[in-house]
C-alpha cells in the first residue's frame, strides 16, 4: 500500500497528538507538521522496493516458548512504591476524574 | 440456575418479523497462583496494592515473562470448547487509562491461541466460539465524588493494581445466539465447563467472569444489522434482560425511522435499560503491533495432547451419560442439577448398588441440595431405600421421611427406620379390599368417577387413606381405581 | 593521557598492590577536576561507591573470593534502574524517580564486585546522537570540549574518556554505544540482541535495545562483557546461552579470516574516516586476513526502516509516563488534561517528535504504509547480511561518518542528526553484534572508530578481529 501524499497536514498531526496525549501549541503544531512531513518525504525511499513476498521482521531472533513457573515472588513494598507516586491516598494512587459519560 | 429445557422462560417474543443477533464476549480470570507476566499473587479481595511488582506497575525497565500455568489453563479451556490450539503471538493494545499501568494491554490479536470452537446448548443448538485468547487484566479504579458514585461528575479516582496483570482468557462467540434464553444458557454452560476443568471459578459476582453482550437486529434473511456492545452486565439474569431490552430498543429505533449507531452502551440494572457510554471524544485507535518483549508461543503437540487427555468428562457428556444410565432426558432439569452439583457419579453409585434409577434421581436431587459431589451418606443406604419404595414396602410419602432421617444422620438402614417409625406400606391385596370398600360406601362418587369426573376420585382416595391410617400408597390407590373403572 | 584499564586495576586490587578505596579516590579526584566542565554525570554516587570499595578491601584483607571486577570503578548510563538511586533517563518526567529495583546488569556488576561511581548523562530517553537532547544539559567531549561526545550514551563515553571510571555501560538502539565510543576514542560494544539482559533498562525500542560496555581496550570490553552477559529469566528475549567466552580468543589473530568490505556502502563519510577504514583493511590483510567484497544493497534503506520501527516502539514504551504512578505530574482538572500537560511539559522536543512519528506510523490506515513496510525492509537487511556472511566472517565499516562535531552543528535539522547512525543502525535491525574500535585519528586530531560487524552470536569472531586491529593501531 502506498500512501499517495506523504506530506501530512496539521489536522492529522493534531489527531496524532491527541492519541499520544501531547498538547501542542499552534506554533509547535506547525513546526511538528513541517518536520514530520519532511521526514516522511525522506522515508518514501522504501516505496520503490518490491516487498510483496517479504515477511515482516518484528523481532530479530526466532525465539519461542519462554515461560516462568507459576510460583509466587515477594511483592514490592507498597510504601516504597507509593512514596514515588505523584499523588496517593488510602493505599492507592490518586488521579483526577475521567470525563463523564452522557445519558 | 440451570439450562434445562423445562426451565420457564420469561422472555416475550420480539415484534413480528424481527430477529435478534447476539454474540457474547466473556472474560474469565484464570485460576493461577500468580499473574500472567509476573510473579505477584493472583488473589481476590486483598489489601490494595499489595500484589505489585515492576511489571504489574509498568515501571520503567520492567519486562513481561509468560506464566506457563496460565497457558496450560488457556489450552485446557480451548480444548474444552472444541477449539483448535495453534501457534500464536501477543500484541500490544495501546490506550490511556489509569488502571492500565503500561498504557497498553498485552493481548492477542490476529494469531490467538484457540480458534474455531463451539459450545452446545439444549436442543442441539450449536454456538460457535470464534476464539479464546490470553490477555492481562487491568487494575481497578474506584471513583469518588459525584452523587451516584459513577464516573460522571466525580472528583477523583483511586487506583488499585492488585488485579492488574491477572491472567484472563477472552472467549468470543460467533453471533449465533438468537434469543436471550440462549444467551443465558451459553453463559451457564460456559461457567459449568470452566469450573469442571478447573480453569476458573467463573463467579460473575466476584468479577472472575465478565460478560459483554453484542446485540443487533434484522429481518430474517437480511444481512446483519449494526451492533451495539453492552457493558456492565453483571449477572446471568442481567444478560437476559439487557439483551431483551436492547433488541427492542433497536427495533423501535429502526421502526420509527432512525438508524442504529455502532457504539458501546452501559446496562443499568436498576432502571432496566441501556445508556450511551461516551467516555472519550474520539474513538480509540489501538495501534496494535506485535509485542516485542515476548516471543512466539508454539505449544508442542505432545503438551496439547497431554492436556487433552487430562481433561475431565465435560458437563454435556456427563449429563448424557447420566441420562443414559437412569433413563431421563439429558436436557432435563434433573440432569443439569445433578451434574452441576457433581452428584451424577453418586447417583451412578446408588444404581450400581442395586438402587432403582428413577427414584435415585429424585432422592439425590431432593436430599443433597446443599451438598457437594460426595454426599456423606453411603450410596448403599440410598439404594436400599429406593428398593423399599419400589417394592411397595413404604409409600412415597413415607420414603421421603425416611430419606430425611438418613440424611440427618449421615446414613442409616431404611428398613429399620421404617420399622421404627411403624411405616409399612400395605400390600396390594389389602389396598384393593379398602378400595372396594370405599367404592361400596360412596356409590355416588364412584358413579361420577366412572362418568369421567376425575375430581370425584378424591373422595374415594381420601376414604382409603383414612381407613389405612396413611399406610396406603396414594399412587397405588389411584392405579387400582383406574383399573376398576376401565373394567 | 592514559588511564588504568579494568584488567590492570582488577589485577592490582586482587593482588593487594593497591586498595579499591585508593583507586576510587583517584577516579573521584578526576571527577572533581573536570566534571563541572564535562558534565558526564547526572549523579555521582560517591558515598555508595566508597562503601562498596571498603567492602572489596575487607574481602581482599580477609582472603575471601573476589568477583572478576572487584574494586573497578564503573559508571552506568542513567537509563538503567538502580534501586533507591535516582534514575532519570535525562528527562524531566523522571526527575527524582528512585526505582524500587535494580536492573539485572546492575545486580551482575555488583556481584562481580564492581564499584558504581554514578549515573551518566544521555540524550533524553536515549533518543539522539550527541547528548544535546538531555534535559539536564549536554555532555562535552573530554578530548575537545567544544564538541559533542556522541550519543545517546555520551555521558558514559565521556566518563571513561576522562578517566572518571575505568569502564561504563551504555545502551545501543541505533548506535548509541558505538558512535560515542568512536567519537571519544574508546572501544564500544553492542552485543547480539538477547546476549545481555534488558530487564531494568528503561525501554526505548524493545526489539533494538541492548546494553554494552565502553572501555579503553578490547580486553577490558571482553572482561566486562563476560560479567554482564548471559541468560536472564526476567527477560523473555534473553538468549539461553551463557555469557560468551571472549578473553580466550583475543590472541588468536586473523590469519585465514575473511573480512568483508561493503562495496555499496552508503555515502556521506568524511575522507579522514574513509582513510582510516582503508588503513584498517590494509592492516588486517597484512596480518593474514583476506579482504572480500560484499554487497548489502538494502543498507541504504536502514535509516528509513529504523526511523519508523524505533519511534513506533518508543511511542508505546513511553506511553507509561502519564503522571499516574511515578515521575512528574502536572495537575489538571481531568485525567486527559493531566496526561497531556504532564507529557507535554515533561518530554523534550526530540522525544515528542519521535512519539508523534511512531504514533502516526502505527495508526489506523497508516500501519501498512509505514510500520508494516519498515518491518519488511528490516527483513531485507537481515537477509543481505545473511548472504554476506556466507562469504566472510566479519564486515568492516566506519562507525560514524565523521569525527566528533561541534555543538549545534546538527541540531537544526533532525534528519541531519539521524544520518550519524547510518552505519550502526543496520546491526540493531538485524539483531547482530558490532563493536567500534579506535583506529587512529582524523580531522583535528580527533579519534576515528572502525566498526567490526559479526553475525548473531559472533562475539568471539568479532573480538578476535577487534583485538588484532587494536594491536595494529
Amino acid at each position: 500500500m502506498r500512501v499517495e501524499n506523504a506530506r501530512i497536514d496539521d489536522v492529522v498531526v493534531a489527531k496524532v497528538a491527541r492519541l499520544a496525549r501531547l498538547d501542542l501549541t499552534p506554533d509547535e503544531l506547525a513546526r511538528m507538521t513541517e518536520q514530520l512531513s519532511g521526514m516522511l518525504e525522506h522515508f518514501r525511499d522504501i516505496d520503490k522496493l518490491d516487498l510483496a513476498d517479504v515477511a515482516p521482521m518484528p523481532q530479530p531472533l526466532p525465539l519461542k516458548n519462554v515461560f516462568r513457573e507459576d510460583v509466587v515472588v515477594p511483592s514490592l513494598d507498597r510504601d516504597e512504591v507509593l512514596a514515588n507516586a505523584p499523588a496517593a491516598e488510602d493505599k492507592r494512587f490518586r488521579v483526577p476524574p475521567t470525563i463523564g459519560f452522557t445519558e | 440456575m440451570s439450562n434445562a429445557t423445562s426451565a420457564p422462560t420469561n422472555a416475550a417474543a420480539l415484534p413480528e418479523g424481527w430477529e435478534m443477533v447476539v454474540g457474547l464476549e466473556v472474560h474469565v480470570e484464570l485460576d493461577t497462583a500468580t499473574k500472567l507476566f509476573s510473579g505477584s499473587p493472583n488473589r481476590f479481595g486483598d489489601d490494595p496494592n499489595t500484589h505489585i511488582d515492576p511489571v504489574t506497575l509498568g515501571l520503567p525497565g520492567a519486562l513481561p515473562v509468560l506464566n506457563r500455568k496460565a497457558v496450560e489453563l488457556a489450552i485446557r479451556l480451548g480444548l474444552a470448547l472444541n477449539c483448535t490450539v495453534q501457534s500464536c503471538t501477543f500484541h500490544r493494545k495501546n490506550y490511556f487509562y489509569p488502571d492500565l499501568p503500561k498504557a497498553y494491554q498485552i493481548s492477542q490479536y490476529d494469531q490467538p491461541l484457540n480458534v474455531d470452537g463451539f459450545l452446545m446448548l439444549p436442543g442441539d443448538v450449536r454456538i460457535g466460539v470464534e476464539r479464546a485468547h490470553l490477555e492481562e487484566d487491568t487494575g481497578k479504579s474506584t471513583h469518588f465524588g459525584g452523587s451516584s458514585g459513577r464516573i460522571h461528575g466525580s472528583d477523583y479516582s483511586l487506583v488499585d493494581f492488585n488485579r492488574a496483570g491477572v491472567p484472563l482468557v477472552e472467549i468470543v462467540s460467533r453471533p449465533d445466539i438468537r434469543t436471550s434464553d440462549q444467551a443465558r444458557q451459553y453463559v451457564n454452560e460456559l461457567r459449568s465447563i470452566l469450573v469442571a476443568i478447573g480453569a476458573s471459578d467463573a463467579k460473575m459476582e466476584e468479577g472472575s467472569m465478565r460478560v459483554d453482550v453484542n446485540v443487533s437486529v434484522r429481518r430474517p434473511g437480511e444481512p446483519f444489522g449494526t451492533r451495539c456492545e453492552i457493558k456492565n452486565v453483571n449477572s446471568v439474569r442481567a444478560v437476559g434482560r439487557a439483551i431483551d431490552y436492547e433488541a427492542r430498543r433497536q427495533i423501535q429505533e429502526i421502526e420509527s425511522g432512525g438508524t442504529i449507531r455502532q457504539e458501546t452502551r452501559h446496562w443499568d440494572d436498576a432502571e432496566g435499560r441501556t445508556h450511551t457510554l461516551r467516555a472519550k471524544e474520539d474513538a480509540d485507535d489501538y495501534r496494535y503491533f506485535l509485542e516485542p518483549d515476548l516471543v512466539l508461543l508454539d505449544p508442542d503437540r505432545e503438551w496439547v495432547e497431554s492436556i487433552r487427555t487430562s481433561l475431565p468428562v465435560l458437563p454435556a457428556a456427563r449429563r448424557a451419560a447420566l441420562a443414559a444410565l437412569v433413563g431421563i432426558d439429558k436436557e432435563s432439569e434433573a440432569a443439569y442439577v445433578l451434574v452441576e452439583r457433581g452428584q451424577d457419579d453418586y447417583v451412578a453409585e446408588v444404581v450400581r448398588a442395586g438402587g432403582e434409577a428413577g427414584r435415585a434421581v429424585v432422592y439425590v436431587q431432593q436430599a443433597f441440595a446443599e451438598e457437594g459431589a460426595k454426599p456423606r451418606v453411603p450410596a448403599a443406604d440410598i439404594s436400599a431405600l429406593t428398593v423399599l419404595e419400589r417394592d411397595g414396602k413404604v409409600t412415597a410419602t413415607q420414603a421421603k421421611t425416611i430419606l430425611a432421617e438418613i440424611v440427618l444422620n449421615g446414613g442409616g438402614d431404611a428398613a429399620t427406620i421404617a420399622k421404627d417409625k411403624g411405616f409399612e406400606a400395605l400390600d396390594t391385596s389389602a389396598v384393593e379390599s379398602m378400595v372396594d370398600a370405599a367404592i361400596a360406601a360412596q356409590p355416588d362418587a364412584w358413579a361420577k368417577y366412572c362418568n369421567g369426573e376425575e375430581k370425584a376420585m378424591g373422595a374415594l382416595v381420601g376414604a382409603v387413606m383414612k381407613t389405612s391410617q396413611g399406610k396406603a400408597d396414594g399412587k397405588v390407590v389411584t392405579a387400582i381405581l383406574q383399573a376398576r373403572r376401565s373394567k | 593521557m592514559s588511564f588504568p584499564t579494568v584488567a590492570q586495576l582488577a589485577r592490582d586490587i586482587r593482588e593487594g598492590k593497591v586498595t579499591a578505596s585508593a583507586v576510587l579516590e583517584e577516579h573521584l579526584k578526576r571527577v572533581d577536576e573536570r566534571e563541572s566542565e564535562i558534565h558526564a554525570f547526572n549523579l555521582v554516587t560517591a558515598e555508595n561507591a566508597r562503601a562498596a570499595a571498603v567492602e572489596v578491601d575487607r574481602a581482599v584483607q580477609a582472603g575471601k573470593p573476589l568477583g572478576p571486577l572487584a574494586g573497578v570503578p564503573i559508571a552506568l548510563k542513567d537509563n538503567m534502574c538502580t534501586r533507591g538511586i535516582e534514575t532519570t533517563c535525562s528527562s524531566k518526567i523522571l526527575e527524582g524517580w528512585k526505582p524500587p529495583y535494580d536492573a539485572t546488569v546492575v545486580t551482575k556488576l555488583r556481584e562481580a564486585g564492581a564499584v558504581i561511581v554514578g549515573k551518566t548523562n544521555l540524550d533524553e530517553f536515549a533518543m539522539g546522537s550527541s547528548t544535546e537532547n538531555s534535559a539536564f544539559g549536554p555532555t562535552r567531549n573530554p578530548l575537545d570540549t567544544s564538541r559533542v561526545p556522541g550519543g545517546s550514551s555520551g555521558g558514559s563515553a565521556a566518563a571513561v574518556a576522562a578517566g572518571f571510571a575505568a569502564a561504563s555501560l551504555g545502551s545501543d538502539t541505533g548506535g548509541s554505544i558505538r558512535q560515542p565510543a568512536a567519537l571519544c576514542g574508546l572501544v564500544g560494544v553492542k552485543p547480539t540482541y538477547g546476549v545481555v539482559s534488558r530487564y531494568g533498562l528503561v525501554a526505548f525500542a524493545s526489539s533494538l535495545d541492548q546494553i554494552g560496555p565502553f572501555t579503553h581496550t578490547v580486553e577490558d570490553a571482553a572482561l566486562v562483557m563476560e560479567s554482564i552477559a548471559g541468560h536472564d529469566p526476567m527477560d523473555s528475549t534473553s538468549l539461553s546461552q551463557p555469557a560468551p567466552s571472549l578473553l580466550s580468543v583475543l590472541d588468536q589473530g586473523v590469519q585465514g579470516m575473511r573480512i568483508g568490505r561493503v562495496v555499496d556502502m552508503p555515502e556521506g563519510s568524511e575522507p579522514d574516516v574513509l582513510e582510516r577504514l582503508d588503513a584498517a583493511f590494509a592492516a588486517l590483510k597484512e596480518r593474514g586476513a583476506a579482504i572480500v567484497d560484499v554487497k548489502l544493497p538494502s543498507l541504504q534503506f536502514g535509516l528509513t526502516a529504523y526511523y519508523l520501527v524505533a519511534p513506533a516502539e518508543a511511542s508505546s514504551n513511553l506511553a507509561r509516563y502519564d503522571g499516574v504512578r511515578y515521575g512528574m505530574r502536572v495537575d489538571a482538572p481531568d485525567l486527559n488534561a493531566m496526561y497531556a500537560a504532564t507529557r507535554s511539559q515533561g518530554f523534550g522536543a526530540e522525544v515528542k517528535r519521535r512519539i508523534m512519528l511512531g504514533t502516526y506510523a502505527l495508526s489506523a490506515g497508516y500501519y501498512d504504509a509505514y510500520y508494516g513496510k519498515a518491518l519488511k525492509v528490516r527483513r531485507l537487511i537481515a537477509d543481505d547480511f545473511a548472504k554476506a556472511y556466507q562469504s566472510c566472517d566479519v564486515v568492516l565499516t566506519p562507525t560514524s561518518p565523521s569525527v566528533a562535531f561541534p555543538f549545534g552543528d546538527k541540531t537544526a535539522d533532525p534528519l541531519a542528526m539521524y544520518l550519524c547512525d547510518v552505519f550502526t543502525i543496520p546491526t540493531n535491525l538485524a539483531g547482530h553484534a558490532a563493536m567500534s574500535v579506535p583506529f587512529g585519528t582524523g580531522a583535528h586530531s580527533l579519534p576515528v572508530g572502525v566498526q567490526v560487524l559479526a553475525p548473531a552470536l559472533g562475539e568471539a569472531t568479532m573480538f578476535r578481529v577487534a583485538a588484532e586491529l587494536e594491536r595494529a593501531r
